[in-house]
């Protein structure tokens, strides 16, 4: 059998460290954002230079400065953000680009947004946000709506919620350091990323809740920790199971799919990684040391 | 027997329909004529332009009529191109209205210029402030009412433009001409006079455009004489055949993917596709044996029968991002069955006969299958109808996949299972 309680502290320790960097991140580097919310244009070239030496001409020759550049080594192609352009000004960039860099320089992707458009994206990027967590704590509440003793209901719903909270501000945090070392930021995609890691993370924190409820009610003494790790030694390999499945395509994605995704998928699979943990190694000692305490004060 | 026998049953049907739905999915041969793919720009490449459409000053009961007219314009002017599949789509956003124009295979810098830059037609009176000064005055009368232009000849050789009015055109036009009479009246393409000498004329409207002879009743009129030139009423027919727009649209977003690189990403994520469903069928057949090959079998049946069911959804079009919701939801596809068979074995533990226990997992497992992928669900809903095209794909085929995914994992898997577990209680 599995001891996560005997062990609570250092799972909850590694989590409490892991939340704490990923709050630093995103409070110190702060999150990028990219051209669908702040307008701009998105040029993905495939040049032969260095970074500096795009970085520049395109600050000095092209009075384009540049607000983000990343650099895709296996395909040697450079996305590059600034304001938005006409597709006039963009002819006349790429002659000089051409005449600077040589004549194989050559465009992948082009992409324009403009300042109206990207307030709107914005605007439903939230609004998508607000109704995901609305959504699933309804979802939540109804999921545990059964009293169950000596557990009341609410405090299964509330440690999901928080584990919730838990599983999107780790990938978070990593993106904030990816945008702050690598120059990416976040996008439409980003989002996305989080809000189907909220949708995939309460699942396994549902289930084993749901065999500690059923446990409880089969037991005969309510010996709260003994029954939370029985059920977790017994959820446990479907927990990770479950996991690895979409983490094996996920790598997969990651390693041989198109580059546009990357980050997408890496975001998800830093989240489905940190919801499984969470699901085994923090939900459920959370809900011993909730319960533990009000046992302890009657 | 009867059930086992009706179980094989159902499974052959089961099996038929995903041998023909790979049929109809194969990109070559029978698929590709019925109904083949519509396969978004990310993944062929082209253009994707996005236009305000700026109804200032006009009725709003007239909105949805104005921006049909507008639609019929762009799309008769995008035909030009002569790509394949061009799609011209309006879509209302609150208060305002914006036009979608996706050309795949072509690049922006041609069609941008052609569409974006297109004119807007009105024709203006002058009004006279005494002392030689002239106030140009602009009327009702613009580009939508305008049916056809065409140039012909008079007997003596010299140029004459004609153009004919439609809707309520001709009584507009009707009303114009019968209190100009004896006046100009000056035809403004996109806010430039240009009709019919040049915009350098120094005496500019008030000399060179063309007189009202008398009140035009019917919406044909025709102009002659004068500075026209065979070049400029020429000019003016295209202008006015083309279609000019009602009202002014402006570019806001564009997308240009470069046609090889598409290619690259399509073949980069279809090749992660086959590559992670193996990865995955292998991985259960390591934890589950017997049971992990069923697993594998639905899991095939359900990759064919999602893929056609999106093929068959009314004007969908496949994208980067669509696909790879589709390869998420074969991830989470397999996730079912493994909450059954955990819980089948659990079941076994206890001692129940391996019949009883399988009907146990499914049973048990139920609530927890159900639950995990309501989450997802919402997520999926949400998203679909709160964010641009490029993740409506994603939202949509991760969705579908999901509740696919539920029926494959639970329906075609017992029914393979019972096959499979009354041969070994007969044998025994």
């Amino acid at each position: 059998m599995i001891n996560v309680i005997k062990y609570r502290w250092v799972f909850l320790g590694i989590s409490a460290i892991l939340i704490a960097l990923s709050i630093f991140a995103l409070t110190n580097f702060g999150l990028k954002e990219g051209i669908d919310f702040t307008g701009g244009s998105l040029w993905q070239l495939k040049v032969n230079a260095t970074p500096t030496e795009i970085s520049n001409f395109f600050e000095n020759d092209l009075k384009l400065p540049l607000s983000s550049i990343s650099h895709d080594e296996s395909t040697g192609v450079y996305s590059l953000a600034f304001r938005d352009i006409t597709d006039a000004e963009r002819n006349s960039a790429m002659d000089l680009i051409k005449k600077e860099f040589g004549e194989d320089v050559e465009e992948v992707d082009f992409w324009t947004v403009s300042p109206s458009v990207s307030a709107e994206t914005k605007n439903k990027a939230f609004t998508a946000i607000g109704l995901v967590v609305l959504g699933i704590s309804l979802f939540i509440a109804y999921a545990f709506r059964k009293v169950s003793r000596p557990v009341s209901s609410w405090k299964y719903g509330a440690i999901t919620l928080l584990t919730l909270v838990h599983n999107v501000v780790i990938p978070a945090g990593a993106y904030a350091l990816m945008s702050h070392y690598m120059g990416i930021s976040i996008d439409t995609n980003f989002v996305v990323a989080l809000l189907v890691v909220m949708g995939f993370s309460v699942h396994d924190t549902i289930v084993v809740f749901d065999r500690i409820r059923e446990n409880i009610t089969k037991a005969r003494s309510v010996n709260l920790n003994e029954i939370i790790n029985k059920s977790v030694s017994e959820t446990i390999r479907r927990s990770i199971n479950t996991s690895l499945t979409l983490i094996i395509v996920l790598l997969t994605l990651y390693f041989l799919g198109p580059l546009s995704l990357k980050y997408f998928v890496l975001t998800i699979v830093i989240g489905t990684t940190v919801g499984a943990y969470s699901s085994i190694f923090v939900a459920s000692p959370l809900l011993g040391l909730a319960q533990g305490k009000k046992s302890s004060n009657r | 027997m009867t059930s086992r026998r009706s179980n094989i049953l159902i499974f052959i049907l089961i099996f038929l329909v995903a041998i023909g739905a790979g049929f109809f999915i194969a990109p070559k041969n029978f698929g590709a004529k019925y109904l083949p793919w519509r396969l978004g720009l990310d993944l062929v490449g082209g253009t994707a332009l996005v236009y305000e459409v700026d109804l200032t000053g006009i009725d709003s009961n007239k909105y949805d009529e104005m921006v049909s007219s507008l639609r019929a314009v762009i799309e008769s002017r995008v035909n030009q191109f002569g790509v394949a599949e061009p799609k011209v789509t309006i879509a209302k956003k609150g208060s305002k209205y914006e036009l979608l124009v996706e050309l795949a295979g072509i690049k922006s810098e041609d069609a941008a210029a052609q569409i974006g830059a297109t004119p807007t037609i009105d024709f203006r009176e002058l009004k006279d402030l005494g002392n030689g000064k002239v106030e140009i005055v602009k009327t009702a009368l613009t580009g939508r009412y305008i049916q056809n232009a065409t140039l012909s000849f008079s007997s003596t050789n010299q140029p004459v433009f004609n153009f004919e009015l439609k809707d309520e055109g001709p009584k507009i036009f009707e009303e114009i001409t019968a209190r100009n009479i004896g006046k100009k009246l000056c035809i403004f393409v996109d806010d430039n006079f240009i009709f019919p000498a040049t915009e350098s004329d120094p005496n500019g409207p008030a000399k060179s455009c063309p007189n009202v002879n008398e009140k035009i009743s019917g919406g044909r009129a025709q102009i002659s004489g004068g500075d026209i030139t065979i070049e400029s009423a020429q000019k003016l027919v295209e202008r006015f055949q083309a279609g000019a727009l009602a009202v002014p649209i402006k570019l806001i977003n564009q997308r240009d993917v470069n046609a090889s690189a598409a290619a690259d990403s399509l073949t980069k994520i279809i090749i992660a596709g086959i590559v992670g469903t193996l990865l995955v069928m292998f991985f259960m057949v390591i934890n589950y044996g017997a049971q992990g090959l069923i697993a594998d079998m639905a899991l095939l049946i359900y990759t064919v029968l999602t893929l056609a069911i999106f093929k068959l959804i009314p004007g969908f079009t496949m994208s980067l991002s669509g696909i790879a919701g589709f390869i998420l939801s074969i991830g989470m596809a397999v996730d079912a069955n493994i909450l059954i068979f955990e819980r089948t074995k659990e079941e076994l533990k206890r001692g129940l006969a391996r019949e009883s226990a399988i009907a146990e997992g499914f049973r048990r497992a139920w609530s927890s299958i159900r639950d995990s992928n309501i989450s997802t669900i919402i997520t999926a809903i949400i998203l679909y109808y709160f964010t641009s095209s490029f993740v409506k794909g994603f939202a949509l085929t991760l969705g579908i996949g999901v509740v696919m995914s539920m029926f494959s994992a639970v329906y075609i898997t017992r029914i393979l299972m019972r096959i499979v577990t009354r041969n070994k209680t007969n044998n025994q």
